[in-house]
């Protein structure tokens, strides 16, 4: 059934959801999550097979403060592959909550900047939880995409870090 | 006064603790894990924090996710609900620590109460009742024997480092307890991970009777009544309500008095419970001490007229008590309804999504919940959906007003316990307030009796 969200048609149908599930299949992955055009749908495999979990009906933006929300939300620190025009992007999300640096310390270079090569192991940022410095490694070998928060910004749990173009 | 207090909870006393920040003019930060994204606490907070996957262990009981939300939130409090991390003597002290005020007792006061056998002692040694029971845990089955033969059968064998029902188990002879002693030490141990247990004399078809208390930080300490929880399902409330009527006047202002005491003598600041169990010929025992708001205070609120949440953040921030002893009037009856999320009949879970949510109002209702239209039900958190409290003049308008709320109540998409309280409330001996932690037993006994020989209900 169409559903209008923004003056957009969007639907998701079943050759659509078809799709998701053999993704899901394909690259042997625990969880999956997209978001497209308003519309959200997650697949979480719990040692069953695949299941479709459709999202709830979006809750329409709140007039008032806005807080930082996570976007799709996968496992901690797990690098998942998004498929998209033969690219493949890994987002490195935040395993922990706390304040995000980018680099070692306040004088020093950051450990990536946007067009390096990246390792997997390599460390990417720090974050630090009650007054304890995480680092965060890459899980994947590639180029770094994007960095989506700045410097010294606080991040919680799931919330995206990093993009890496996967070779 | 505190200008933001973190919310480390979910659910309907995630709401509950912002509906007091709010009226105090506090900020509040709502804590959720991944499951719990769209829920209403995350959305009437000021701000919110993601602190991580569904799995409890990994959000709600994270101390380092929580603690650290706190610090990048700025929030100088926290309140930790009831359940998860609220007697959880580390988190008191993480805070302390860390700067952050804990809405709750002092740590060492959270572990003396939290260990069960050295909070029989503290209690006895105060010269509040305690049920006859072993001093410690025991060392051996020898001297389990020896102790229960003491006591005299039956007894109950229970963990030491328990709660809720779990390494519990009544022997009625000498010849059952070393079989029972070994598997209650062995769940105590699993549930637990301290497989000490103690024995206590075991009363047959008690009330559970508990009394509220809240004690400030310069000393002043009142109770603000009893309410009484005899109808559990293993050890799971199902309806609770306050006062008690098996209690007279008298009776409840001796025994407020003993737990004022009781309160006193291990310095007890914040909102507490003292729980009792009392026996048919209306003397007390002390069983367990919660060092934390509890599910149904609701009751208590209505008739007492005072907004526990409240009271515990004015006393976290340092402020006296506002009432005394003297001040606190109880007037009329409530009653609370815990609707789960659960088949009435077999009590299986019954997770997913409620699709239609309406709750009527009308004089004298109360409902606390985080439910609403197409919100989510996940099945990683307890069942309990929406408190249900009425009040009335008397018990018998109490008892009125609950029937027609539950029965004009619409929860559609999951099933809940709705029917079967309907029920409880009809059966002749909750009506007439014949209450005792072995009604349920009863009555699901007798619900089992094949047609015709039970007696109709509405």
């Amino acid at each position: 059934m169409p559903e209008r969200l923004d003056g957009r048609l969007t639907h998701m149908n079943l050759d659509d959801i078809r799709d998701v599930l053999a993704l899901v299949r394909e690259h042997d992955l625990v969880e999956l999550e997209i978001e497209r055009d308003g519309l959200k749908i997650r697949v979480r495999k719990a040692g069953h097979p695949v299941a479709i979990m459709p999202s709830a009906v979006p809750v329409p933006p709140i007039a008032g403060p806005v807080a930082a929300t996570p976007l799709a939300a996968a496992g901690p620190s797990g690098a998942e592959p998004i498929a998209g025009d033969g690219v493949d992007l890994a987002v490195i999300k935040s395993p922990i909550v706390g304040t995000f640096y980018r680099s070692p310390d306040p004088d020093a270079r950051p450990f990536v900047e946007v067009g390096d090569a990246i390792r997997k192991g390599q460390v990417l940022c720090i974050i630090e939880a009650m007054k304890l410095m995480n680092e965060i490694e890459s899980d994947c070998d590639g180029e770094l995409a994007a960095v989506y928060v700045d410097n010294g910004r606080p991040v919680q749990f799931g919330e995206r870090l990093f993009s890496v173009k996967i070779k | 006064m505190f200008n933001k207090i973190l919310i480390a909870n979910r659910g309907e006393i995630a709401l509950r603790v912002i509906y007091a920040c709010r009226e105090l003019g506090i900020k509040t930060v709502a804590v959720y894990s991944q499951a719990d994204e769209h829920s209403l606490h995350v959305r009437f907070a000021d701000e919110d924090v993601c602190i991580g996957p569904a799995r409890s262990l990994d959000s709600y009981l994270n101390v380092p996710a929580i603690i650290s939300a706190a610090e990048i939130t700025g929030a100088d409090a926290i309140h930790p609900g009831y359940g998860f991390l609220s007697e959880s003597a580390y988190l008191a002290e993480v805070c302390e620590a860390c700067h952050i005020r804990f809405i709750g007792p002092y740590p060492n006061v959270i572990r003396l109460m939290g260990d069960k056998a050295r909070a029989r002692r503290a209690m006895k040694k105060a010269g509040v009742p305690i049920l006859p029971g072993s001093d410690g845990p025991m060392q051996n089955e020898a001297q389990a024997i020896e102790v229960a033969k003491e006591l005299g059968y039956p007894v109950i064998i229970k963990a030491v480092a328990g709660g809720g029902g779990r390494g519990m188990r009544v022997a009625r002879n000498a010849e059952e307890l070393p079989k029972l002693l070994k598997t209650a030490t062995r769940e105590a141990e699993a549930a637990f991970g301290v497989g000490d247990v103690y024995l206590e004399k075991y009363v047959e078809s008690p009330r559970h009777i508990e009394v509220q208390v809240l004690g400030d930080h310069h000393g002043n300490v009142v109770h603000l009544g009893e309410r009484e929880c005899s109808i559990q399902r293993r050890h799971q409330k199902l309806i609770e309500e306050a006062p008690s009527v098996g209690l007279s006047q008298k009776q409840r202002r001796r025994l407020g008095s003993a737990v004022v005491d009781a309160a006193r003598a291990v310095q007890y600041t914040n909102a507490g419970t003292f729980e009792f169990l009392m026996d048919p010929l209306g003397r007390f025992y002390f069983l367990e001490a919660n060092t934390r708001l509890q599910v149904e205070h609701p009751v208590t609120e209505f008739v007492t007229g005072i907004d526990i949440v409240k009271e515990q953040i004015l006393i976290a921030a340092g402020k006296r008590l506002s009432v005394k002893q003297g001040d606190i009037e109880f007037r009329g009856h409530a009653i609370e309804c815990r609707v789960n999320a659960e088949d009435p009949e077999t009590f299986v879970p019954s997770p997913g999504i409620i699709h239609a949510f309406s709750v009527p109002g009308g004089p004298g209702v109360r409902v606390d919940s985080y439910a609403h239209s197409e919100c989510t039900v996940s099945p990683y958190y307890d069942s309990l959906v929406a408190k249900i409290i009425t009040y009335g003049r008397d018990r018998a308008e109490a008892i009125a007003r609950m029937r027609r709320t539950l029965e004009m109540t619409v929860v559609d998409g999951i099933k809940t316990t709705i029917p079967l309280h309907l029920k409880i409330l009809a059966d002749p001996d909750f009506v007439a307030g014949r209450l005792s932690t072995a009604f349920m037993d009863r009555f699901l006994k007798e619900r089992e009796k094949p047609a015709g020989s039970l007696a109709e209900s509405a």
